[in-house]
C-alpha cells in the first residue's frame, strides 16, 4: 500500500536487517506491519519480529507521572542532551485512545522541541486502543521494533494508577516524574505505584523549598514500603527539566541501572518476567482465565517462555492462542 | 426645526490594519490613507519580524512582506514613517513577543527625527496571553514573556508616558472562537495578571499604579450580533471598573475608565457571495459606535474581500469610507447614550457580567492566566466553543446568509475578474528585502553592534529592565534576528500546549447522521488499510492561526481517525519527519499567511525526496484560485477554501481519497 511500500516489497529479514542499520524508513515500515491487523499478513509480522528478536536490544525506559508533572519537557531535554553524546534514540508516546470512535488525537502531548526535532530524533505515537488508560499489545511490539533500532528508547505514558504496573513488563528501567506539592505523591503511595520505579525524578526544582521536601517525602516514603527490587536503591534526584537543570545526572542515574541490571543478573531476569507477563496478559484479554486454564495454566507459558529465547514473543503468544483455539475445538473428553 | 449644526462629539480615531512587501511600499499606503482622511496608522509587521527573525532567516522563507512589513532594523523604521512626523502621529502597532524590540526602533527613530519620546502616542499590543490562545506569534515562555511585557509598562509609565504599553486583545479570543462572556473574562483575567505582576516587581506607588492602570487599553472584537456586542461593550467597562477599585484601590474616576479599540470580526467574513461581507462590516462597526457610555476609542475594519485573500488599496479605502458616513454623515455622535434605562439593554448587560465574573473568578483561583494557559484550560474552552460554533452552522442552526443560507446567486461583478480582486505581492518583495539587509549589515559598525548585544544580554541576566540597552541596540545597527537570539538563548523557546486533545466527543456530534456515515466509512477503510486510517494535521511556517487546523484535528478525530497534531510553526523538513516516524496514511496542512506558494509544495517536494511522495496532501486556508490551481499540479490533492465551510464534508472526501489510493 502506498504510504508504506517497503512493508510489501520487503521480506521480513531485510526489512529487520534495515531497522537494526537504524533506517528510518524502515523502522517506519517495521511499525506500520507491526500495527496491521489483517490474519493474511499475520504471519509476515511474526517472522519480522522473530528476525528483530535476534538482533540487538537497547536499553528500554519508561517515563512516567501524572499529567502536568513535565514529561514532555523531561523527555525533549533527555533527548537533546544524549543526542549530542552520539547515541541514537527512539520514543513511543502512548495515548489514550477514545473508545466511542475509535479516533483519537496524538502527539499532543509529547511536544519535542526544535533541538530535538533537528537532531532527528524518531517519535512514534500510538493510541492505545482497547485497553481503557493501559498499554494496548501493540506497544510491546512497538518498542520491540525501536529497541532493535535504537540505543536507547523511551516510552511515555500517563501515570494513572494501572498503567505503571503494565508497563513495567515492558520497560528495564522506568523513571517518575513528580510534580512539586502536587498532592499526587499521597495518592500514588496510598496506590503503592511507589515500588515499581527505578529512578525518581522530582521536576520543577526551581520552586525552591516544596520541590526539597517532596524529595524528602519520596526518600521517606521509599523506606517505608515495599520495593520490586530489593537489590537496588532508587535514586530521588531533583531538577528542572524547563531550564536543563538535573539532565545529566540524570542520564547518569540511567546509565547507571542498566549497569546494576547487566552485573546483577537482574536484566535477564526482568526480561524473562517481561516476557511472561506479556503472554499471561495477552491470552488472558483473548481467551480469558477460562482459556488459560485450558492452556494447563501459567506454569505453561513459563516453559514454554524459557524453552524459546530467541523466539518473539508475539510468536509464542500466537502459538499459544492457537493451541487453546484447537482444545476449544476438541472435545475435552470430561 | 433649526437645521444649525448641532454640537457633535469628536469621532474615534479611524485607521486601517495595513503594511505589506517592504517599509518603502508601506509608507506609501501610509501616507495615501492619511491624504484620505484616515486620522491614525495601524502597522501589520510581516511574520518573521512578528517571531523575531531577520528577512534571510530559513523560518523566514516565502514570509517576508507577506502579512505586513518587513522591519529588520532602524534604517527600515526609518523608511516606514519618512515624512511622517511621529510626534503628531498615533500609532498602533500590533507587535507581541518583539514588542520591546519594535518599540525600541520606534523610540529611536523619534530621536533621529529629532522629537521627545515624550511626546509620542500609540500603542504596542504587547499582549502575549492571546498569542498562545489563539495568534500564535509567542516565542518566549510565559514566564520571560510576562517579564518582557511588566518592563515595557514600567519603563513607558514615566519615559514615553502617553504611550499605551499595551493593549490587551480579547479581539484574538473571538477569532478563535470565544464567546461573548469569554471574551469578557479571559481579557480581563489577562489584565490582572499583568497588573499583579507590575506591582510584584516594580515596587510602585499607589499613583503610579493608577497611571499604569490608566494607560491599559483593550483591543476588542465584535461580531454580527451587534446588540450583544453593545452590552458586552458596556458589560467590560463597569468590570473594568469595579475591578479597578476593589482590586487596585483606584479611585481617580479617569484612570478607571475602560479604553479600547475595535477591529470588527474576520471570523464571520465569507468567501460565498463576498459582498455581502460590505453589510456585515457596517453593522459590526454600528455595534461598537452607537452607544456613547461604551463607544470604542479607535476603530479598525476589515475589508470585505478578506476571505478571498490579501485586499487591494480600493477594498481598504471602502472601508474607510464606511467609518466616515458613520462618523461625519450620520447623526450618530450627536447624542448622549441612547440605551440608559433601556431594560433589554441593561438585563443583558447584567448577564453578561454575572456569567463573565464567575468564569474570571474560575481563572483567578487556578492562579491566573499563566497557568491557565499553561494548563490549556482556556485553551480548551475555545476550542469547545468553536467548535459547538461550526457545528451549528453545520446543521444550519445558526444562519449564514450565502453560506448555508439564500445560497442562489447571480454571479458577482465584483469577483468577476478572479485573481485581479485581490492583491498580489510583488514576488520580489522578498530577495529585495534580503538584499537591502545584507547592505545594512555591512555598513554599520560592527563593534558597537557586539558591544550593544553584549550590554543587552547583561541587562536580562542582571534584571535590569530591557528597554534602556534595546533602545541603545536600536541605534547601534542591531538587527531584529539578533537582538531575539540573545533573549532565545537566554530564555528559551516555548511550544504552547495546543489544547485539541481535552475537547469531549459530545453526543451531538456522535447523534449525527451525516458524522455516523463518514465514521463507518472509516472503520471500513481502516480494515481494507490492515490499520486504522491515521492523518497529519501540521501547519507550516510562521503562520499561528491555528483556529483551522484545530477544528480539521478534532473532526477528524470524531469521525474516527487517528489525529497526529503537532501544533504551529513547523518546517517542512519537519513535517516530512514527522509523516515518516508516524506512519500516516494522509497529511492536511493548514495555512492562512499567503505563503502556501513556497512552503506547501516544499512539503510536496520534500516527501517526494524522502520516499513517501505517495502520501496525498490536501491543503486548507485562504488560497486564491489561480494558486489552488497551481498547487494541484505541483501535486497537492485537495485545496479547500473558507468557503468549504462543511467540515464532515471534508472528512468524507479525504477518506474516499485515501480508499481510491489504496484501492486492493
Amino acid at each position: 500500500m502506498p504510504p508504506d511500500p517497503s512493508s510489501v516489497t520487503d521480506d521480513p529479514a531485510s526489512l529487520a536487517r534495515r531497522v537494526a542499520d537504524g533506517d528510518l524508513s524502515a523502522v517506519s515500515a517495521a511499525l506500520n506491519r507491526i500495527d496491521d491487523d489483517r490474519p493474511a499478513n499475520r504471519e509476515a509480522v511474526l517472522a519480522l519480529l522473530d528476525a528483530l528478536e535476534g538482533g540487538r536490544h537497547g536499553a528500554r525506559i519508561g517515563v512516567t507521572g501524572a499529567p502536568g508533572s513535565g514529561k514532555s519537557t523531561l523527555l525533549d531535554a533527555l533527548v537533546s542532551r544524549l543526542h549530542t553524546e552520539g547515541r541514537s534514540v527512539g520514543i513511543l508516546a502512548v495515548d489514550p485512545s477514545s473508545q466511542r470512535t475509535g479516533g483519537a488525537l496524538l502527539g499532543d502531548r509529547m511536544r519535542l522541541g526544535s533541538a530535538a526535532r533537528e537532531a532527528g530524533v524518531f517519535l512514534r505515537s500510538l493510541a492505545a486502543r482497547d485497553q481503557l488508560g493501559g498499554l494496548s499489545e501493540i506497544t510491546g511490539a512497538s518498542l520491540d521494533v525501536l529497541s532493535a533500532a535504537f540505543d536507547l528508547v523511551f516510552v511515555e505514558t500517563v501515570g494513572v494508577g494501572q498503567s505503571e504496573a503494565g508497563v513495567t513488563d515492558l520497560v528495564e528501567t522506568l523513571i517518575f516524574v513528580a510534580q512539586p506539592a502536587s498532592g499526587d505523591l499521597i495518592q500514588f503511595m496510598k496506590a503503592g505505584i511507589l515500588e515499581w520505579p527505578d529512578i525518581f525524578f522530582v521536576n520543577k526544582s526551581d520552586l525552591g523549598g516544596r520541590a526539597e521536601r517532596t524529595v524528602a517525602e519520596l526518600r521517606a516514603g521509599l523506606t517505608l514500603g515495599h520495593r520490586r527490587d530489593p537489590g537496588f536503591e532508587p535514586p530521588v534526584l531533583a531538577g528542572s527539566a524547563r531550564d536543563g537543570v538535573g539532565i545529566d545526572e540524570l542520564i547518569a542515574a540511567i546509565d547507571a541501572h542498566q549497569a546494576y541490571l547487566k552485573a546483577s543478573g537482574q536484566g535477564g531476569i526482568r526480561r524473562r518476567e517481561g516476557r511472561i507477563a506479556r503472554a499471561r496478559t495477552a491470552i488472558v484479554w483473548r481467551y480469558g482465565r477460562f482459556g488459560l486454564a485450558r492452556l494447563g495454566g501459567e506454569g505453561v507459558i513459563e516453559a514454554r517462555v524459557d524453552a524459546h529465547p530467541g523466539v518473539s514473543i508475539e510468536r509464542i503468544i500466537h502459538d499459544l492462542g492457537r493451541e487453546i483455539e484447537h482444545a476449544f475445538a476438541t472435545p475435552s473428553g470430561d | 426645526m433649526s437645521r444649525s449644526a448641532p454640537r457633535r462629539d469628536r469621532p474615534w480615531m479611524i485607521r486601517t490594519y495595513s503594511g505589506h512587501s517592504s517599509a518603502k511600499a508601506s509608507n506609501a499606503l501610509y501616507r495615501s490613507n492619511l491624504a484620505k482622511g484616515q486620522t491614525g496608522l495601524s502597522v501589520a509587521f510581516d511574520l518573521p519580524t512578528q517571531t523575531g527573525y531577520d528577512s534571510d532567516h530559513p523560518l523566514a522563507r516565502g514570509e517576508v512582506g507577506k502579512v505586513g512589513v518587513p522591519i529588520c532594523h532602524i534604517d527600515d523604521m526609518q523608511r516606514l514613517f519618512e515624512g511622517i512626523p511621529l510626534d503628531k502621529m498615533n500609532t498602533s502597532m500590533t507587535i507581541n513577543a518583539t514588542a520591546a524590540w519594535l518599540l525600541s526602533l520606534y523610540i529611536a527613530t523619534a530621536e533621529r527625527q529629532g522629537k521627545d519620546p515624550k511626546a509620542l502616542t500609540g500603542t504596542t499590543q504587547n499582549d502575549i496571553i492571546k498569542e498562545y490562545l489563539s495568534r500564535g506569534t509567542f516565542v518566549f515562555p510565559p514566564e520571560a514573556s510576562m517579564r518582557l511585557t511588566s518592563e515595557i509598562v514600567s519603563y513607558t509609565v514615566d519615559s514615553v508616558p502617553k504611550w499605551n504599553p499595551i493593549n490587551i486583545c480579547s479581539y484574538h479570543l473571538q477569532e478563535a472562537g470565544a464567546t461573548p462572556v469569554q471574551e469578557i473574562a479571559f481579557a480581563m483575567a489577562n489584565a490582572i495578571t499583568v497588573l499583579d505582576r507590575v506591582r510584584e516587581i516594580g515596587e510602585v506607588d499607589d499613583e503610579t499604579l493608577a497611571r499604569i492602570f490608566g494607560r491599559i487599553s483593550f483591543f476588542l472584537n465584535a461580531g454580527i450580533r451587534f446588540i450583544e456586542e453593545m452590552c458586552k461593550c458596556r458589560a467590560m467597562t463597569q468590570l473594568w471598573e469595579e475591578i479597578g477599585r476593589e482590586r487596585y484601590g483606584i479611585t481617580n474616576e479617569k484612570m478607571l475608565r475602560l479604553r479600547y479599540g475595535v477591529q470588527v470580526n474576520s471570523l464571520g467574513l465569507t468567501e460565498a457571495q463576498p459582498e455581502n461581507n460590505i453589510v456585515r462590516i457596517a453593522l459590526e462597526a454600528l455595534g461598537v459606535t452607537l452607544s456613547k457610555r461604551a463607544r470604542t476609542r479607535s476603530l479598525q475594519l476589515p475589508a470585505w474581500n478578506e476571505a478571498l485573500g490579501l485586499p487591494r488599496p480600493w477594498d481598504q479605502q471602502l472601508s474607510l469610507r464606511t467609518q466616515q458616513i458613520l462618523a461625519y454623515e450620520t447623526d450618530l455622535l450627536e447624542y448622549e447614550d441612547l440605551f440608559d434605562g433601556s431594560h433589554v439593554v441593561e438585563k443583558l448587560t447584567s448577564e453578561l457580567l454575572s456569567a463573565a465574573r464567575e468564569e474570571l473568578d474560575r481563572v483567578l483561583d487556578m492562579g491566573g492566566a499563566v497557568t491557565a494557559v499553561e494548563n490549556a484550560y482556556m485553551k480548551q474552552r475555545l476550542v469547545e466553543s468553536h467548535t459547538a460554533r461550526l457545528r451549528a452552522i453545520e446543521s444550519g442552526e445558526l444562519t449564514v446568509v450565502g453560506v448555508n443560507a439564500f445560497q442562489e446567486t447571480v454571479e458577482s461583478p465584483l469577483v468577476a475578474g478572479g485573481s485581479d480582486a485581490i492583491l498580489k505581492v510583488d514576488e520580489s518583495a522578498e530577495r529585495e528585502q534580503i538584499e537591502s539587509l545584507e547592505a545594512f549589515r555591512k555598513r554599520r559598525n560592527t563593534d558597537e553592534v557586539t558591544r550593544a548585544l553584549r550590554q543587552l544580554e547583561d541587562a536580562i541576566k542582571n534584571g535590569n529592565n530591557i528597554m534602556p540597552p534595546s533602545i541603545e541596540a536600536a541605534k547601534a545597527g542591531v538587527t531584529t534576528g539578533e537582538w531575539s537570539q540573545v533573549l532565545r538563548d537566554l530564555f528559551g523557546e516555548y511550544r504552547a500546549p495546543t489544547g485539541v486533545a481535552a475537547v469531549p466527543i459530545t453526543d451531538e456530534a456522535l447523534a449525527s447522521e451525516e458524522i455516523r456515515r463518514v465514521r463507518a466509512r472509516v472503520d471500513e477503510v481502516s480494515r481494507r488499510l490492515g490499520r486504522r486510517l491515521k492523518i497529519l494535521v501540521g501547519k507550516p511556517g510562521l503562520d499561528g492561526h491555528s483556529n483551522g487546523a484545530e477544528q480539521i484535528a478534532v473532526k477528524a478525530r470524531d469521525v474516527g481517525m487517528e489525529v497526529v497534531y503537532d501544533g504551529i510553526r513547523l518546517t517542512p523538513d519537519e513535517i516530512v519527519q514527522s509523516a515518516r516516524d508516524e506512519g500516516v496514511h494522509v497529511i492536511g496542512l493548514s495555512i492562512l499567511s499567503g505563503s502556501h506558494g513556497v512552503l506547501v509544495v516544499d512539503v510536496v517536494d520534500k516527501l517526494r525526496e524522502a520516499g513517501l511522495g505517495d502520501i496525498p496532501v490536501v491543503v486548507g486556508g485562504i488560497i486564491p484560485e489561480d494558486d489552488a490551481e497551481a498547487l494541484i499540479k505541483a501535486g497537492v490533492r485537495r485545496v479547500y477554501t473558507p468557503k468549504d465551510f462543511d467540515l464532515t464534508r471534508i472528512m468524507d472526501e479525504i477518506v474516499e481519497l485515501v480508499s481510491e489510493l489504496n484501492a486492493a
